[in-house]
């Protein structure tokens, strides 16, 4: 091992790391004196640094120089070395300098701009802006958030009029790939939900009424809380999370890699273009799903009314058409379709939205799905203020 | 230059399904130099250079690095040698999510033993080193094209790699800033003495930076030529080569 260093002082300390090596003595003048050598880089540097830092900090010094004579090769690892010794040194009010420094590693010095002030010295803390600041910004973002939104909402309803008016406009080949993706692929995961629902609803129900002698009932309550509220909330939160996601996540990723602002100059709408079929795909889908998710649950619960509650199938179907009208069916379906054109509006929106990158097309979606339930609560409390004053 | 080969490529081909894009290609790659690889649009400029990151598996042939065949070495050992690679790709895959400095402080923190300050004033220097300092706390989506390019190659030199891939560094770039990006990779291969591996059409780059080409082609499936770009351009005896480096249309496909 090569031990830098002047030997008529002797050095005080020694000590290497891999191939880098470094020697501390007292020069004549009274100078301490740091001799790096050999390899100073990402490999050797981060074991190197403490040490030399602890050795420099325990002694008392006017001025530091470093000789860099032996430094065979330096990145700007070494750089960082080199330049927190400099803090080191400066921190306590003494001098320093380089001595001694090879071509080589004058280059790297340069280019990572060692003598600039700005770079090579601490940065003074980034102060926070302070919470009124943080509260006028967050208020203004929540303001054009709401502004957008509502223009959005306007241009999806002249879209939906145009298409009504001349539905030529509506790219009909789109339409239908999206009613596929959102409706017939959906139909296994909402009729096996459903199935179970109504299962589950006649078990629980069954428990209470078979007491009173009035287990037929069980077909009227899952016929009617199926029909009127969860057919159609739990079919339109289901396709709010297959599909109100992956609308924000398809319009995400076409807004952030400018597919969109390609569109707009090309003279389409966008609402009109990637929103308006995915609407009225939703529009159309969705009832039908929620016809079907009724159709299952009913079957779950006749499956629990003849296997637990010795009814007949006959009797079960009979007493669950006594129950239903056909008001009651159109109700659940014209709730459905509002819940279906909410869930795909807002998927676009925030679709539309998306800013930033791979992260923003996330939280796009969760987006999505958060607001698109929000949403189908809400208005289905609407629509049972309505009945009640019906 | 002394022969110390970094990067063999044996016979490598390359398929994707039943499509061959590269067949029988062989070249080495010296330590310390700096190799372009030119070819036409669509030629397999960038599988050649998937296959040679170990991102692709070949159909046939190896990939060495510092004699490491990539492909057929352990875990272990593969991933030892990308810790001495380096990539800036094309559309430099910065994440979209973290700061510039973010970025850069990801595999520093992950591969040294450094406190947060020193890795804090380290990032400061790598920034410094491509110009942009001050740009720490930005979003990449917030920074023009040719900023991304550079702090994508910050990125790339984060661990001060032996070798660094670029893919196409200076497309998209206006000829100032392409200018400033072949100069910065020239100070880096000087002082850092890293190997570069470039991928790139842009002429005026390959005069300016390279010591060694190799050019693709599409028909052929393989090289056409290898060698000093300057010598390619001037006394190439195949007429693909020289229009290429002229930057001559077909003659024989004259517009209708």
């Amino acid at each position: 091992m090569t031990s830098p260093g002047d030997e008529a002082n002797g050095p005080a300390d020694r000590d290497s790391s891999g191939r880098a090596t470094y020697g501390i003595h007292w020069s004549e003048s009274g100078d301490l004196r740091i001799e790096l050598a050999e390899k100073l880089d990402v490999h050797t540097v981060p074991s190197l640094r403490a040490k030399i830092q602890e050795a420099v900090g325990s002694k008392t010094y006017k001025t530091l120089v470093v000789d860099l004579e032996r430094v065979s090769h330096l990145d700007d690892f070494g750089a960082l070395l080199i330049s927190e010794i400099r803090q080191q040194a400066e921190a306590g009010g003494r001098g320093f300098s380089l001595a001694r420094v090879p071509e080589n590693v004058e280059r790297i010095l340069s280019l990572v701009h060692f003598d600039d002030e700005s770079v090579c010295r601490p940065l003074p803390e980034k102060e926070r802006p302070n919470i009124l600041v943080r509260l006028g910004r967050a208020s203004l973002g929540q303001f054009f958030n709401t502004r957008y939104m509502i223009s959005f909402l306007g241009s999806s309803v002249l879209a939906l009029l145009a298409v009504l008016v001349r539905p030529r406009l509506l790219r009909w080949g789109d339409t239908l790939t999206q009613m596929e993706k959102a409706g017939v692929d959906a139909l296994p995961i909402v009729g096996l939900i459903s199935f179970l629902l109504g299962l589950v609803m006649a078990f629980t129900s069954a428990l209470q009424l078979e007491q009173f002698g009035a287990s037929i009932y069980v077909a009227s309550l899952v016929a009617l809380a199926m029909v009127s509220e969860l057919g159609p909330i739990m079919t339109a939160i289901v396709v709010a999370g297959r599909s109100g996601s992956a609308f924000a996540a398809e319009l995400g990723s076409m807004r952030i890699s400018e597919e969109i602002d390609a569109l707009f100059i090309m003279g389409f709408r966008p609402t009109l273009f990637l929103a308006a079929p995915r609407i009225v795909a939703a529009m159309i889908v969705v009832p039908l799903l929620t016809l079907f998710s009724d159709i299952f649950a009913i079957f779950g619960g006749l499956v629990v009314g003849v296997t637990m509650l010795d009814l007949t199938p006959h009797s079960y179907i009979a007493q669950t058409m006594k129950t239903l009208t056909l008001f009651e069916v159109m109700w659940g379906l014209m709730k459905s379709m509002v819940f279906a054109a909410l869930v795909a509006w807002v998927g676009c929106l925030r679709g539309f939205q998306t800013r930033g990158g791979a992260a923003g097309v996330g939280s796009a979606a969760t987006s999505a799905v958060v607001s698109a339930i929000f949403l189908i609560i809400l208005f289905d409390s609407v629509f049972a203020v309505i009945r009640s004053y019906w | 230059m002394t022969r110390d080969p970094i990067i063999q490529v044996e016979r490598l081909a390359a398929r994707y399904g039943d499509a061959t894009i590269l067949e029988n290609v062989s070249f080495t790659i010296e330590r310390g130099e700096i190799f372009v690889i030119i070819g036409a649009s669509g030629c397999g400029k960038s599988t050649l250079m998937r296959h040679m990151l170990g991102l692709d598996r070949p159909f046939s042939g190896q990939v060495k690095i510092n004699g490491v065949d990539i492909h057929r070495s352990t875990d272990e050992q593969f991933r030892r040698t990308l810790r001495n690679i380096g990539v800036l790709f094309q559309s430099t895959a910065l994440f979209g999510s973290m700061t510039l400095a973010e970025n850069l402080a990801l595999p520093i923190v992950e591969y040294t033993r450094l406190p947060q300050k020193a890795v804090d004033q380290l990032i400061r220097m790598k920034l410094c080193m491509v110009e942009l300092s001050g740009f720490e706390s930005h979003l990449p989506s917030e920074i023009s094209g040719g900023m991304k390019k550079r702090a994508g190659l910050a990125r790339a030199m984060a661990l001060n790699p032996e070798i660094l891939f670029l893919d196409e560094p200076t497309s998209g770039l206006d000829p100032v800033i392409s200018a400033e990006i072949d100069q910065l990779i020239r100070h880096i291969n000087q002082s850092l003495g890293a190997t570069m591996v470039i991928v790139t059409h842009d002429l005026g780059s390959i005069m300016n930076i390279a010591d060694r080409a190799v050019m693709l082609d599409k028909k052929r499936r393989g090289l056409i030529a290898e060698g000093d770009p300057r010598t390619l351009r001037d006394s190439s005896d195949n007429p693909d080569v020289r229009r290429f480096f002229r930057r001559e249309a077909k003659s024989e496909s004259p517009a209708p």
